[in-house]
């Protein structure tokens, strides 16, 4: 390899190298330390840790009170555990809608597929803050959808959806769909019908066909859709805090009103450490898959 | 996988897109309702736009966040560019687990935890928060989705064309303006919309990064939001969404066409004894 070669090469890994350590990773490490100082009134509002000086004596101020503080306050578990819960539930909830819609999508005939293709991208382009105020209009109980009901005469009440798990439920559903449309549509568009036809030819039913054989091959593209619609939804602040109540935990919300509101960063960040500590494997697991799914490209 | 669309596959499409839809289209028709109940159709009226124009702290919001999205999404697509090269062409490299790592994860991360931790940084190393950190988180956050987009289309990238370049007597960087990019330049300029519009819609990171006078557009629509649905707000909403939909659709329009040149040109090439 020629020098000039080797040094441009350097380059183009250095540069976005170099930008994601000090934007993405160092600031990772800077919450960890927060999560480790303790309260105090003045700006920024901690007291220092490890800032070089005396370093045992800094060690042995280092203080978990923070994680201590999380475990005996029930608020922060439960907002923790019905975090998990309410991302689980709309994960599947979204696998059950985004499925025949990507099923539908592959196969159309193919001459209409990009359209379809364009119309499912669309919706990721417009803001997620809108679509999810757009469900307020509807849901609320003079909203759209409790007028339309009542005047088909389904219900004779307003609905009570807004500000309930419901809400949250749908929120995410629809906020999340393209995410879990689109992997699972590109694996079922490449897979070959033929071997459903062989099937079929051999005796398998319709249904028997599709769990023993459409089924396993699309599922790739479910589990890159799952863990592209879980681990966010596990942070969610937007969705819970729009369309949820006063009752709904989630720790999106709570990370959110810790800063916000109570202004206290360094239980903030201990919450956040935490939360990352949870999503750690999603997180690797989700990694993987896109590796696999690189090197398979290439 | 070409054979019959069934009525059911057909229908589960057309569910599947009227629930993706029809909350949108609602949002567009009440923002031209004269009424100021946003559930109640009052009649046809444009009064919410007229009054939108007369908001100062929405304009105002409204120019900070373009000039963010512009100067973030520029950057990202230089950067993300760089990374989709760099995770595409060097296969081999110190700590590409780690960086390959760095470049998907904050496609998932939530970003609450995104946003903290840059403020975090930027009070660590004394940065004011204003335009300045906004525009440096979201191009941390965007650069990664723009390396997708790129990453995805060099996968396809005929490598044979920037060798034959090099042996021509390129440079690394002449055979990479002259030749990759314009062959790769559909994907990189719809990188750059992704990033553009990504850093438009962000409420959560630019609330953690901005600072006093950099209040963003979905910042100053959250803060309303908060205090009940308005139509005004409707109306914002609809021009956004105008104004995004517009942008794609030209871009799909100007790559299309490129395509279409392109494909010529190849013919003509060949044609040619």
């Amino acid at each position: 390899m020629n020098p000039l070669k080797w040094v441009t090469s350097r380059l183009v890994i250095l540069v976005p190298y170099a930008w994601l350590l000090i934007f993405f990773l160092v600031p990772f490490f800077i919450v960890f330390k927060i999560s480790l100082s303790t309260t105090a009134i003045q700006m920024p509002p901690y007291d220092p840790v490890f800032d070089g000086t005396g370093t045992w004596e800094k060690i042995k101020q280092l203080s978990f009170d923070n994680y201590v503080w999380l475990t005996e306050d029930p608020l922060y578990y439960r907002a923790y555990i019905s975090s998990v819960i309410i991302a689980a539930v709309s994960t599947v909830l979204t696998l059950l809608v985004a499925y025949p819609v990507a099923y539908g999508m592959a196969r159309a005939p193919s001459s209409i597929r990009p359209t379809l293709l364009m119309l499912v991208i669309l919706p990721f382009w417009t803001s997620f803050l809108i679509r999810v105020y757009a469900w307020i209009g509807i849901l609320k109980p003079e909203g759209l959808l409790s007028q339309l009901l009542i005047s088909l005469g389904l219900i004779s009440e307003p609905l009570q959806i807004l500000n309930t798990n419901t809400a949250i439920f749908i929120g995410i559903v629809y906020s999340y769909l393209p995410f879990m449309v689109l992997p699972i549509y590109s694996a079922l568009e490449k897979m070959d019908y033929s071997l459903v036809e062989a099937a079929e030819d051999l005796g398998c039913t319709p249904t028997g066909a599709f769990w023993k054989v459409t089924f396993p091959l699309s599922l790739p593209g479910v589990i890159a859709g799952c863990f592209l619609v879980f681990i966010p939804a596990v942070g969610e602040f937007v969705i819970p805090d729009l369309l949820g109540g006063s009752a709904t935990l989630m720790i999106g919300k709570t990370l959110w009103n810790e800063f916000f509101s109570n202004r206290d960063w360094p239980v903030s960040s201990a919450v956040a450490v935490v939360l990352l500590l949870i999503l750690v494997i999603p997180i690797v697991f989700f990694q993987n898959a896109q590796a696999k799914a690189e090197e398979a490209g290439r | 996988m070409n054979t019959t669309w069934s009525r059911f596959n057909i229908l589960s499409v057309v569910v599947g897109f009227s629930f993706l839809y029809l909350p949108i289209l609602i949002l567009i028709i009440f923002s031209f309702n004269a009424s100021k109940l946003v559930t109640v159709w009052g009649g046809f009226s444009t009064k919410w736009y007229v009054s939108l124009f007369s908001n100062q702290g929405i304009m105002d919001a409204a120019w900070v966040t373009i000039r963010v999205a512009l100067l973030s999404a520029s950057i990202a697509t230089v950067l993300g560019t760089l990374a989709a090269l760099a995770l595409n062409r060097y296969t081999r490299f110190n700590g590409r687990m780690l960086f390959s790592g760095m470049v998907y994860a904050p496609l998932v991360m939530p970003e609450v935890i995104t946003g903290l931790s840059l403020l975090l940084l930027f009070v660590a190393i004394g940065f004011d928060r204003g335009f300045w950190t906004v525009t440096l988180a979201h191009v941390t956050l965007t650069m990664c989705f723009v390396a997708v987009v790129v990453q995805s289309r060099l996968v396809t990238y005929d490598r044979s064309l920037d060798e034959a370049a090099m042996d021509l007597g390129a440079t690394p960087v002449g055979t990479f303006f002259q030749v990759t990019l314009p062959v790769i330049l559909p994907a990189v300029v719809s990188g750059w919309m992704l990033a553009f519009t990504l850093s438009l819609d962000d409420l959560v990171i630019a609330s953690f990064t901005s600072g006093p006078g950099a209040t963003t557009l979905p910042m100053k629509i959250y803060s309303q939001v908060r205090l009940g649905v308005t139509p005004e707000i409707n109306a914002v909403s609809t021009i956004m969404i105008a104004f995004i939909a517009t942008g794609v659709v030209i871009a799909s329009i100007i790559t299309k066409r490129q395509e279409v040149q392109r494909k010529r040109d190849e013919r003509m090439a060949m044609a040619q004894p």
